[in-house]
């Protein structure tokens, strides 16, 4: 079994993002760029598959800047096999990511497409339905655990207020949630490995989709500023605070 | 061009995530349709049929819609599609779910998670888990948008819209509902709860949480965590509140041995009040604290609850 992963290079989650003065976006100079953490989770669950036997291939795809390399190569040095970077400067929205993946997917024809669920710059959370929309696939999105059965994938989805269960034909759209999986570190033999696996690169123009983006950023702003707050001496004064000036007790 | 809203309920009861929806589908542009698709679900159309701004509700009552499975889901909605401008739905799970799927089978961008409608094709919306606000306008004839429902006050119960029944449309048969396991915790679910109470480093074990329960179960309160306490194995993961954990806006939100990093204050700090206590005085968390105690937590907690006691909680 085939499985594609899609990998997203995004601005570390750890990373206090600063807003540009002119409200074009956020000034992502000099900051530290880092996998998607939903990503790794999609990379880790592909990996695992590999090693349960499940799984012969895993290929990485990332469409963004040549530095989304580095990404690629985070993912093959966890385990995939090899990877395809769709050079592109441009800033890309879901739909046209989800039109470039579709073409990808018709290239390789996987039999899985395992992505995060959402990418924490954008927090769209799209690319994985709209990609099964366009294949027209069924979606198992904001998985917790995946088993493989025959032509069938078994799908946990964490929804609001528990868990639900749902059994899809493949080929099929899985997106990650916290709870699949702990991502591993990259072993330093794994990395140096990773330094020989082939990565593919690809202009955005070599797919012939229509990938310009559609929405207007009308601005980026900084959210509004909490007040500093005071500081109560005991846990009495608190309860009345709360009770009394806050009034939400 | 109209606004269809696609309704988030249970199959007995509308969500209230739905009726706060609705006042923001009303701002969207011309007649907003309710669309309640679901099984014996016929209460809940009534129920959308009052809420103030709607025109109509569209009800599809079939077994395939039980779940609302993204395929199905999908499928009915781009059968109805003309003539909505947009097409709306709570940003819950299903939402999510089965959203960006219509939006790609009609060819169309979608807009998550929207906080405020600045004109029928202009919204905000939260990007970098609320660390910025980005304003986004839609310049296309149709487009579907999800609603942050807690952004949003809920739409009155004085309307009186007419129900139209619709048929089924071709299930894809790609999905099958295996079975759901909903947590049947008396307490309120994390992301919906009115009142949050979460543990950081600073709890030391899972043996401790039990202490902010016993807050919580006062307070009718859902209980939240940490990343670094969810990465020191004290709970689960799902109780993570945070950038890669869940986003939660409570009215009151009660951070305890919290040091407030930043992945955590991008999962709270839209919280209406929030209290911090902490026994290091310099904790990040204080400088969004609307109230903060600086206090050994393990003498603090138990005089939480004594005090909510008192105060006859």
């Amino acid at each position: 079994m085939k499985i594609l992963v899609p990998v997203k290079r995004v601005v570390d989650y750890n990373v206090k993002i600063r807003v540009k003065p002119d409200q074009t976006g956020v000034d992502l100079a000099n900051v530290k760029m880092s996998m998607n953490p939903f990503c790794e989770i999609a990379v880790e669950e592909a990996v695992r598959l590999q090693e349960a036997g499940t799984a012969t291939e895993i290929i990485v795809v990332s469409v963004g800047p040549t530095q989304a390399q580095e990404t690629i190569r985070t993912a093959l040095a966890m385990g995939a096999d090899r990877g395809i970077l769709v050079k592109t400067d441009d800033e890309m929205e879901p739909l046209g990511i989800a039109k470039v993946l579709k073409a990808v997917v018709e290239a390789e024809n996987p039999d899985l497409v395992i992505l995060g669920k959402q990418a924490i710059d954008g927090d769209n959370n799209q690319t994985g339905q709209m990609l099964a929309a366009l294949l027209g696939w069924s979606q198992g999105t904001f998985a917790s655990e995946l088993g493989i059965e025959g032509d069938k994938v078994n799908v946990t989805r964490e929804i609001d207020g528990g868990l639900q269960s749902v059994k899809l034909s493949m080929p099929a759209i899985i997106t990650t949630d916290l709870r699949l999986n702990e991502p591993r570190y990259a072993s330093l033999p794994n990395i140096m490995k990773a330094k020989k696996k082939p990565i593919d690169e690809k202009e955005l123009a070599d797919y012939g989709v229509d990938a310009a983006p559609r929405l207007e950023i009308v601005k980026v702003s900084e959210p509004a500023e909490r007040e500093a707050g005071v500081k109560v001496e005991t846990v009495g004064e608190l309860v009345d605070k709360l009770k009394n000036e806050a009034g939400v007790l | 061009m109209n606004t269809l809203l696609i309704a988030e309920h249970n199959n007995q009861s509308l969500a209230d995530a739905t009726v706060k929806s609705a006042t923001a589908a009303a701002q969207m542009g011309g007649e907003c349709h309710v669309l309640v698709a679901g099984s014996g679900c016929a209460g809940v159309a009534e129920a959308a049929a009052k809420l103030d701004g709607v025109a109509k509700v569209l009800l599809a009552d079939d077994p395939q819609y039980e779940k609302q499975l993204a395929e199905p889901m999908a499928a009915l909605v781009v059968a109805i599609a003309d003539g909505y401008a947009t097409i709306a739905s709570p940003a819950s799970t299903n939402g999510k779910n089965f959203m960006p799927r219509i939006a790609a089978l009609l060819d169309c961008s979608q807009v998550s998670d929207i906080t405020a409608v600045i004109d029928a094709n202009t919204f905000e919306r939260p990007i970098y888990a609320g660390n910025a606000i980005q304003t986004v306008k839609v310049n296309e004839a149709k487009k579907t948008v999800t609603i942050r429902s807690t952004a949003f006050a809920a739409a009155g119960d004085g309307g009186s819209a007419a129900v139209e029944a619709l048929g089924a449309v071709d299930n894809p048969g790609l999905s099958e509902f295996v079975n759901e396991e909903l947590t049947k915790s008396d307490r309120p679910e994390l992301t919906s709860a009115k009142i949050v109470v979460s543990g950081g480093r600073g709890m030391q074990s899972g043996d401790n949480f039990p202490m902010l329960e016993k807050i919580a179960d006062k307070l009718g309160a859902a209980v939240g965590a940490s990343r670094a306490a969810v990465d020191a194995g004290f709970v689960p993961n799902d109780y993570q509140v945070g950038q890669t954990g869940k986003v939660v806006a409570p009215e009151l939100y009660i951070a305890v041995g919290i040091s407030g990093a930043i992945q955590h204050l991008a999962g709270m700090k839209d919280s209406k009040v929030i209290v911090a206590i902490n026994k290091d005085e310099e904790a990040p968390i204080f400088q969004v604290a609307d109230y903060g105690l600086v206090a050994d937590l393990f003498t603090a907690v138990p005089e939480l609850e004594e005090e909510l006691g008192k105060a006859g909680l």
